[in-house]
């Protein structure tokens, strides 16, 4: 990287921090609550659960195969949030939910997140070794693992967040024929393509970040929506001018 | 009670090899080097913890409580400890495992990616039924436009300026579009790692 590029990533990172911390400031709530878009996926989301709940039927929370040391290892944090979030609404559940994934650290931060949430519920003789599984370590044994979960009859919803490749597409599939609810989120194109062919919620680009922020996880989940919506517009407004100042000629 | 060392040594490390990673002193390379090959060594015991517990914590348990088809459980168990003794006998790179990996899994796995060809092409036919709205419709007609695009079809367009000016715009949308989701999922990483960092996301801590 040449130092511009340093000076520019750094300065990037740093009004991130600033931003995130300013917008999660109570105060700062207060006087300007936030607002965001309406997606429906995540309302449906909210609805299956509380109807799991009711029933006393299961959830299975898919986090995708992503290693904690490739670059897409930020979905994985997102995929644990929402796991996190997802265990304490369905705490009052007869039926705790099930975490599949296709990373050997992946499944022992999911067993972390679920005894975690089951402590806070004081459900934690509900948890069990295979509610935080590693389905497989190569994307198709750990599609093929999953399976076994979402064709399990007591699962009702199946929740595939992360990185995934197509082959996700058979879950998102067998989902659909056992007439589950399935939310399906990416952050691989591919995957989003399939989902969006194979899944009757999915959610495309960066929503897959915006899961925890919706089911109102923390205040900092919310203002890191509200963080990227203002990198957003600024990313924008660079872009378009960069265009307009090659246009006329200036670079 | 969620510790604060904890907290403090993840912020610490992170702060370190971010900042290894924007400022080139060699100190702090070499620091971020060492740190990110004790991550390799600690995921590959993770690695090895997860396992363990797919064959004790979630096969064997589904056995012992005389679960559903448990004949693929059986298959997993046997497997697991026929390829793994053999492993640690003649190491993962002895011609023997290598036919393992070649013979067995390389087929199977080939053969589970022709039938997904089959399962997305029938999910695609389906696409209608299920999004039976406006971003369904632009999805399907892009799907079948791009298809024939990139199908060759238009291979005589070079002869034609008109024609050919038009195909290669056509093949410049969907990097466009690509690009877009891909910022949007760049910001989104930039944001979550950000949290990470400051503690305010902790999933190594609960």
């Amino acid at each position: 990287m040449g130092n511009l590029e340093s000076t520019l990533g750094l300065i990037i990172v740093l009004v991130t921090v600033a931003l995130i911390l300013v917008l999660s400031l109570k105060s700062w709530r207060a006087k300007h609550p936030p607002v965001f878009r309406s997606i429906p996926a995540i309302q449906r989301l909210r609805r299956a659960l509380g109807l799991s709940v009711e029933e006393g039927t299961g959830i299975h929370i898919s986090i995708g195969k992503a290693s904690l040391l490739q670059p897409s290892s930020t979905s994985a944090f997102v995929r644990l949030a929402t796991l996190h979030r997802l265990a304490q609404m369905s705490a009052t559940s007869d039926q705790p939910p099930v975490s599949t994934s296709g990373d050997g650290s992946l499944a022992v931060l999911s067993q972390d997140v679920l005894i975690a949430a089951a402590r806070e519920s004081n459900t934690l003789q509900m948890y069990q070794s295979d509610h935080g599984q590693l389905s497989g370590v190569t994307p198709l044994s750990f599609v093929a693992g999953a399976l076994n979960v979402v064709n399990d009859p007591r699962i009702k919803a199946n929740i595939l967040i992360g990185n995934f490749g197509p082959e996700a597409g058979y879950l998102s599939t067998a989902s659909e024929q056992n007439d589950a609810f399935t939310l399906a989120a990416s952050d691989s194109l591919s995957a989003q393509a399939v989902f969006y062919a194979t899944a009757s919620e999915p959610l495309i680009g960066e929503e897959l970040y915006a899961v925890p922020g919706y089911l109102q996880y923390s205040p900092a989940h919310q203002s890191s929506l509200q963080t990227q919506d203002i990198l957003r517009w600024v990313l924008a407004a660079a872009m378009i001018g960069g265009a307009i100042l090659k246009m006329v000629g200036v670079i | 009670m969620k510790s604060p060392v904890a907290a403090f040594v993840a912020f610490f490390i992170g702060a370190i090899v971010l900042a290894g990673y924007f400022i080139p002193a060699s100190p702090l390379q070499s620091i971020r080097s060492s740190i990110l090959d004790w991550t390799v060594v600690l995921a590959g015991v993770a690695g090895l913890v997860a396992i363990l517990n797919l064959v004790f914590g979630v096969h064997i348990k589904r056995i012992r409580e005389k679960a559903p088809r448990t004949g693929f459980s059986w298959a997993v168990i046997i497997t697991f400890f026929i390829v793994f003794i053999a492993g640690v006998i003649f190491g993962p790179t002895h011609p023997s495992i290598q036919k393992v990996v070649t013979y067995v899994q390389f087929p199977v796995e080939a053969s589970l990616m022709a039938m997904l060809a089959i399962t997305l092409a029938y999910a695609s036919l389906r696409l209608l039924q299920r999004q039976r709205n406006w971003m369904g419709i632009v999805f399907f007609v892009s799907t079948l436009f791009f298809l024939v695009v990139n199908s060759g079809v238009f291979s005589f367009s070079s002869d034609v300026p008109l024609l050919r000016t038009l195909v290669s715009a056509a093949h410049q949308l969907p990097v466009g579009g690509a690009r877009g989701i891909l910022l949007g999922i760049a910001l989104g990483s930039l944001a979550t790692g950000v949290r990470i960092l400051i503690g305010a996301d902790r999933p190594y801590n609960n």
